[in-house]
């Protein structure tokens, strides 16, 4: 066999690994139903949930809680999944400043014990890049 | 008044340059012909150059008008009021330029034409490459002048015109409606996190890097389709080198001003906009060193061809994954999507299929050699390096595809929900540290090999020296961790291996270095380059291996709820002026900073009195730097970014006397919230990385307790809030900050002392009669979270009334760590870009096609987050 052959089998075998490694290391898209089927079957694997935060009829995010002065590490609030399902979620590190004004939260994490564990926070703000709103001051001509 | 001259100057200037990039495509395209090229009819060609000429202009002309936009905050245009604001800087008028998708095409296309011109300008002693080259580029360019073409055709629209009206894009904001006219007085910034000035070099870096990719590209095109399988090679090398010199240092600029102005707490974080333009930076290395093996040894063509057409087209689908909207959820900072995705799958589709097409017609027509290579020389091993740099950049491929997956699936009617992995940072590692260290091997014994011809004895001869040294170094490092170098003894197997292998490559490329230093120092660039790119792996092994937080929370005020233990919490509560201790330091936080122009440093908050034009103060004190006074009372000062509030962060070694003091930046954004920046103390052997991570909330309304009353006479003591104050009696003054006092008006300031915990602070709340009224302007003790306000004097009994507000104290929450030797991967970038240098000039001289080198190959690893 020539050497070129075998390295081509070595570049095969490492592309597949590479391959079948990302494939097991990548996580999915669930509802907090699934996330919490899979702690009940002892799946401790993280998975990327999306979600809304819960708000009163006035708008007011309910379910949120950070007092830096208690714990600055310890923040939690409630998301509602695309299901409509509710999960408390708690994530131990300080609040994301621009929290309140997302639109969409997709966190990462796992269930423990019935609460939502999530160790990144991915904020979709409405306006992060594009801005809709002019503000009227004067007209300038 | 509107001014929609420059606009329809700018956007006619456009439609020029597409259509002389039609042109001119058309008629290179002619020019190239075999039989025009037999007749040695310059007609075409000379057209052709025309064309692109006139293109060229054409884009100069559209960059001078979109930058007057800018400049001269034309605020009737959109890309102006969305990118720009009055009170920016020029340098940062340049940022705003390329902050827009529109720009950044721009600015690619500018990259495009003046390399175009040069490649024309060179091409003139030896025109066989202009015509069927520049035919590549003026082709390019058609598709990237499409994207900014903003010109709408029944329900196609094709481009996006960074000259777009205000009027034109809102078509539904009420404001129009009343006065078509109306000109908004301000702009709405620029991002304020790319008001960095690497963020006015890295773009242009970057991009200047994208273009120079087509250089090879072009030619190795040219040479499928003039038959010129292989002379090709040789005009593209230097140009390879180009294009990956400017690219690796590009994104290591985007490393470094995310390590300075982001607060993930490092400088490289496996975003799918970070690994887009990693990807192609490894297949052209890759290219690279084919290319130099086949200019030795004859084989290695049909590689070439592959990986110089991969890395082009790799960057096409970069732009493709970065600006058409498909990353969606999975990245933190991609363009807006302008509703571009078709025209960029076209364009990346276009060159897929032109390009692989045209391979494989030619692919028989590929001259290739029989012979096997040896396992003792240096091209077998320089192929291998190729191989595993294209592994690497496969792995990230692989990964940071699968949104595009989802999209792909959902395109065809099949819902899936494959997520990027939740752990990247280690899922990358796992891979690139492992290539990491396969290249290092690689390069060492790659090079040894090649300059070294020959057997395996003298391989084993020229191997066992740089090997003893890379040994001692190794456990003399390992040893120095043990006795303190690091936080922690190095005792990670795969941390050990990987140091090994970079301190293998650095000695054995070392070593190459000096047996050329008699012969010819000039070939030694690829083993500088190499030396670079081991220095960089050995910094990111420490910085990101032995990353450690300092700001452990060891207050004992654990909170626990739901877990007890075993999370990190990895921030600290700093009061004013309470002290903790964190490490080695005993840290403590004063209180809020802010830029003031002609002052060095930052100025307190305190000294600062807002007036109604935020980017002004008056000052309340003497506003002094070191001995030097700057300001005196009164004096308006102008703030360079009221946004920005620096908190002054204090170090104090425990054991020893050394301070210094950081000032970690929050800034205020009314799109993006509250955005932290870190300070960065650089120490020799590491960096010292500050950043806050939460702060009250600056725009809220403090909550001030009930007032409480106290009437007093001169010399009298009274408690307020804990603290002990004198009142030490009135005094009249003639001027009140931010008011103006006419003929008639009186103002007299109380004159109060409190006692603080570290120190004693004078306050002076102000009660004036001004038009007949009664006036107070409140002093604020923000250390002490105390407000006096002088309330009334009566005069019959001499007495003083004060009332006072409590409020919380001011803290932030704070993290810190410390990031071992950085400094080695910014310096080793420095060493690689040098080695790169000096394989340009050496191949650009060289014409004769012996030996060469230049290996480089990056890995930075992955930090901890």
């Amino acid at each position: 066999m020539k050497k070129s052959h075998i390295i081509g089998i070595l570049v095969i075998a490492v592309a597949i690994v590479i391959i079948m490694s990302s494939v097991g290391d990548a996580s999915t898209y669930v509802s907090f139903g699934e996330a919490i089927e899979r702690a009940e079957d002892g799946d401790m694997t993280k998975v990327h949930v999306v979600g809304r935060l819960k708000k009163d009829p006035q708008g007011h995010i309910v379910g949120m809680n950070y007092d830096p002065l208690v714990d600055p590490n310890y923040f939690t609030f409630t998301l509602v999944d695309t299901n409509r399902v509710e999960q408390q979620v708690v994530y131990y590190n300080p609040k994301p400043q621009d929290f309140e004004r997302s639109e969409q939260v997709v966190i990462t994490g796992n269930m423990q014990q019935n609460v939502f564990v999530a160790d990144k926070i991915l904020l979709k703000c409405p306006s992060k890049y594009v801005e809709k709103e002019i503000q009227q001051n004067t007209a300038s001509l | 008044m509107i001014n929609t001259l420059i606009g329809d100057i700018g956007h006619a200037s456009v439609i020029v340059a597409f259509v002389a990039a039609i042109v001119s495509s058309y008629a290179y395209f002619m020019a190239s012909r075999t039989k025009v090229e037999a007749s040695g009819d310059m007609s075409w060609r000379n057209l052709a150059r025309g064309a692109f000429y006139v293109h060229g202009a054409a884009v100069m002309m559209v960059i001078f008008s979109l930058f007057n936009i800018i400049y001269e905050h034309r605020y009737e245009y959109y890309y102006a009021w969305s990118h720009s604001s009055n009170h920016l800087p020029v340098y940062y008028m340049i940022s705003c330029f390329w902050e827009g998708q529109e720009g950044s095409f721009l600015l690619w296309i500018f990259w495009h034409v003046l390399l175009g011109f040069v490649l024309i300008k060179s091409g003139k002693k030896n025109n066989v490459w202009e015509a069927p080259v520049m035919a590549m580029f003026s082709f390019v360019q058609l598709f990237l002048t499409s994207m900014i073409l903003g010109v709408v055709i029944g329900d196609l629209k094709i481009g996006s015109s960074p000259f777009i009206l205000m009027r034109d894009f809102m078509t539904d904001a009420p404001v129009f409606a009343m006065d078509p006219n109306f000109v908004p007085q301000d702009g709405t910034g620029l991002n304020p996190l790319l008001q960095n000035y690497w963020m006015v070099i890295h773009p242009p870096t970057l991009f200047l890097g994208f273009a120079a990719t087509l250089v090879p590209f072009a030619f190795a095109m040219a040479g499928l389709w003039k038959g010129k399988f292989t002379e090709w090679v040789k005009p593209a090398l230097p140009w390879s080198h180009f294009a990956a010199v400017v690219l690796g240092v590009g994104i290591v600029m985007g490393a470094y001003w995310a390590y300075e102005t982001l607060n993930f707490g490092g400088y490289w974080n496996w975003d799918p906009v970070e690994n887009a333009v990693y990807i192609p930076w490894l297949v052209l290395v890759g290219a690279i060193h084919t290319m130099i093996a086949y200019r030795r040894g004859k084989s290695g063509l049909k590689a070439s061809f592959i990986l110089v057409i991969a890395s082009f087209i790799l960057i096409l689908y970069a732009t493709f994954l970065t600006r058409s909207g498909i990353l969606g959820n999975a990245s933190v900072h991609s363009f807006t999507d302008l509703g571009l995705s078709g025209q960029l799958f076209a364009y990346l589709a276009a060159f897929a299929v032109l390009a692989v097409g045209l391979l494989v017609y030619r692919w028989k027509s590929i001259p290739t050699t029989a012979k096997e290579l040896s396992t003792y020389s240096g091209e077998f091993w320089v192929f291998i390096g190729a191989i595993v740099l294209c592994l690497a950049a496969f792995q990230v491929l692989f990964t940071t595809s699968i949104p595009v997956y989802n999209s792909f699936m959902g395109f065809i009617g099949i819902e899936t929900n494959i997520a990027l992995p939740a752990d990247q940072i280690a899922h990358y590692t796992q891979f690139q540290l492992w290539g990491g260290v396969a290249i290092a091997v690689l390069t060492g014994v790659g090079q040894l090999l090649w300059w070294r011809k020959g057997d395996k004895g003298s391989f084993l001869d020229a191997i066992t020296l740089p090997g003893m040294l890379t040994l001692l170094f190794a456990s003399l490092i390992i040893v120095l961790s043990k006795l303190g170098m690091l936080h922690e003894t190095m005792d990670n197997p795969v941390y050990i291996i990987l140091l090994v292998a970079a301190l293998f490559a650095v000695f054995a490329n070392l070593s190459i270095i000096l047996s050329l230093l008699h012969k010819k120092v000039s070939l030694s660039g690829g083993a500088v380059a190499h030396i670079g790119i081991a220095l960089m792996l050995i910094g990111v092994l420490f910085s990101s291996g032995y990353s450690n937080i300092i700001s452990q929370n060891t207050s004992g005020m654990v909170y626990s709820r739901e877990f007890p233990d075993a999370i990190n919490r990895d921030n600290v509560l700093l009061w004013r002026n309470a002290p903790v201790e964190m490490d080695k330091y005993t840290v403590s936080y004063h209180g809020q900073f802010q830029e003031v122009e002609g002052v060095p440093g930052y100025v307190n908050r305190e000294l600062l009195f807002p007036t109604a034009d935020e980017y002004k103060a008056i000052a309340r004190g003497q506003i002094k730097s070191g001995d030097k006074v700057y300001f005196e009372t009164g004096d308006t000062l102008d703030l360079l970014s009221p946004e920005n509030t620096y908190y002054q962060v204090q170090y104090k070694e425990r054991e020893g006397d050394k301070t210094f003091t950081l000032y970690p930046r929050a800034q205020v954004n009314p799109n993006m919230g509250l955005l932290a920046s870190p300070d960065i103390k650089h120490f020799a052997n590491k960096d010292l990385y500050t950043h806050v991570s939460s702060v009250p909330d600056p725009n809220e309304e403090k909550e001030w307790g009930d007032l409480q009353e106290y009437e007093v006479a001169a010399g009298d003591t009274i408690i307020l809030n804990d603290y002990v104050a004198v009142f030490n009696g009135i005094e009249p003054v003639q001027q009140v900050p931010g008011v103006v006092l006419e003929p008639g008006d009186v103002a007299v300031q109380a004159d109060m002392k409190i006692f603080g915990e570290r120190k004693n602070y004078h306050a002076h709340p102000v009660l004036m009669i001004k038009d007949q009224l009664l006036g107070r302007v409140p002093e604020e003790v923000a250390d002490l979270g105390l407000r006096l306000t002088f309330l009334n004097i009566d005069t019959e009994n001499n007495k003083f009334k004060i009332g006072v507000n409590a409020t919380q104290k001011d803290y932030i929450i704070l993290k810190a760590m410390e990031k071992p030797f950085v400094n080695i991967l910014w310096i080793g970038t420095i060493v690689m870009a040098i080695g790169f240098v000096m394989a340009i000039v050496r191949r650009k001289d060289d014409g004769t096609p012996k030996n060469a080198t230049a290996k480089p190959t990056p890995k930075r690893k992955a930090q901890a987050a």
